[in-house]
């Protein structure tokens, strides 16, 4: 912004008073506004290269496959064979007896979790402004979902159906 | 001497212009720094017709009632794109709003565009809309010698960025983006239209390098396609389409 207040050469303002107003002059000069949007002409390239894009894509390709695995789970645990009645320590047992329940389960886990987590962060970019609560909440959201997916991978790999 | 039809005709006139202004309120919010820090909202009371502009109604505001109202207007019949602003909650450009499309029963509310900072009442400062046009080289780019004549395009080619030619840069998309609302670091869609235009236009030759620089941290990829831009294009742009068709662009490109 440029300093172009209208004033005359006796230093008076040339629009007048205004009224009701402490009028700020050449040595009192009104508080300066901070740009919103700090990239100029100088400001270097992000050099994070096309995670953004490779973001958006996952969410997409996810996200198709990721409707016929929830939809097939919840067929299978609360519709089909009596509903969600069946399901026990048993149930559970049987199915992970089969590398491909195993599979099924695994892959579930990893896409849902990713999924979830990639929408949050996204969330969190564009609502938390201070860079220190956008830092806490990923890394909030980071940890638990590293901890949810390795402990579900562990469960999964090391379930025993003979447990005491 | 008037004659007895001219009489007539000034009956007529002044007969239709007192049963045709309603009163209207308009909501405005002030701001002036050199005053105070706060906006305030401010009603002015007006007798108009219902078939005028908003910005019409302004102009009687700073002509008639209060002086000190800033607002942006140069050409006044949407073309120059100076005064969007957000008119009962929307973004609109006031000369091409008729009191009588906005329900002029309730005041009418009239306010800055958001995402910008605010210098004084409707002015915003629109260095950064402007920073992130020119980011993505709105101009033709081409190799080689000019030719001696014009550099002739088929109308096909021709009609594949015939929608985001119409662009007028008054940055009512860009500030309806919830997005850009956060911390403006996002191209903005005003941006990512005024690059389309250029993508792909079959004369271009900078394609490839736009792509790379909307393909940034803060480029197409931070469109959540709520299609706030679309809705608030005075000139009926499809906004939306033509971000997803750049990201579209960006993913054929590669694989």
């Amino acid at each position: 912004m440029s300093d172009t207040t209208l004033t005359k050469s006796d230093g008076t303002s040339g629009v007048g008073p205004v009224e009701g107003a402490p009028v700020y002059d050449v040595d009192n000069p009104a508080p300066y506004i901070e740009a919103p949007r700090k990239r100029t002409s100088k400001t270097p390239r992000s050099t994070r290269g096309n995670f953004e894009m490779a973001a958006w894509l996952f969410m997409r390709l996810s996200g198709v496959v990721l409707v016929v695995l929830v939809i097939g789970h919840l067929l299978i645990q609360l519709v089909l064979d009596g509903g969600v009645s069946k399901v026990g320590f048993a149930f559970v047992a049987g199915r992970w007896a089969s590398p491909f329940w195993q599979g099924w389960d695994l892959l579930m886990l990893w896409l849902a979790m990713l999924h979830g987590a990639n929408g949050l962060r996204t969330v969190i970019n564009d609502y938390a402004e201070r860079p220190q609560t956008r830092m806490w909440l990923k890394g909030l959201l980071y940890a638990a979902t590293v901890f949810t997916v390795l402990l579900g991978t562990l469960v999964i790999f090391t379930f025993d159906p003979n447990i005491r | 001497m008037a004659t007895p039809t001219m009489d007539k005709l000034e009956a007529l006139e002044n007969d239709s212009t007192s049963s045709h202004l309603i009163t209207v309120t308009f909501r405005i919010r002030r701001f002036n720094p050199e005053i105070s820090a706060e906006a305030v909202w401010e009603d002015f009371q007006l007798e108009i017709d219902p078939k005028e502009r908003v910005l019409d109604g302004l102009h009687k505001i700073k002509w008639e009632l209060d002086g000190t109202l800033t607002f942006r207007r140069s050409c006044a019949h949407g073309i120059c794109g100076s005064d969007a602003m957000r008119i009962n909650g929307k973004n609109r450009l006031a000369c091409k709003t008729l009191i009588k499309d906005i329900n002029p029963e309730k005041p009418i509310t009239v306010e800055a565009i958001k995402g910008l900072t605010v210098l004084k009442d409707l002015v915003v400062d629109m260095d950064p809309f402007f920073q992130a046009y020119r980011d993505v080289m709105p101009f033709l780019v081409t190799k080689g010698n000019e030719p001696t004549r014009e550099r002739l395009q088929s109308a096909e080619d021709r009609e594949r960025f015939d929608d985001t030619t119409k662009c007028i840069l008054c940055a009512a998309c860009t500030s309806s983006c919830p997005v850009f609302w956060n911390d403006g670091q996002y191209f903005g869609p005003a941006a990512i239209v005024n690059a389309h235009r250029f993508i792909f236009d079959s004369r271009d030759e900078a394609g490839e390098q736009r792509l790379e620089i909307l393909n940034d941290r803060d480029g197409v990829w931070r469109c959540r396609t709520t299609f706030n831009c679309t809705d608030a294009c005075p000139r009926g742009i499809e906004v939306t389409k033509a971000i997803q068709e750049v990201k579209r662009a960006l993913i054929t490109r590669r694989y």
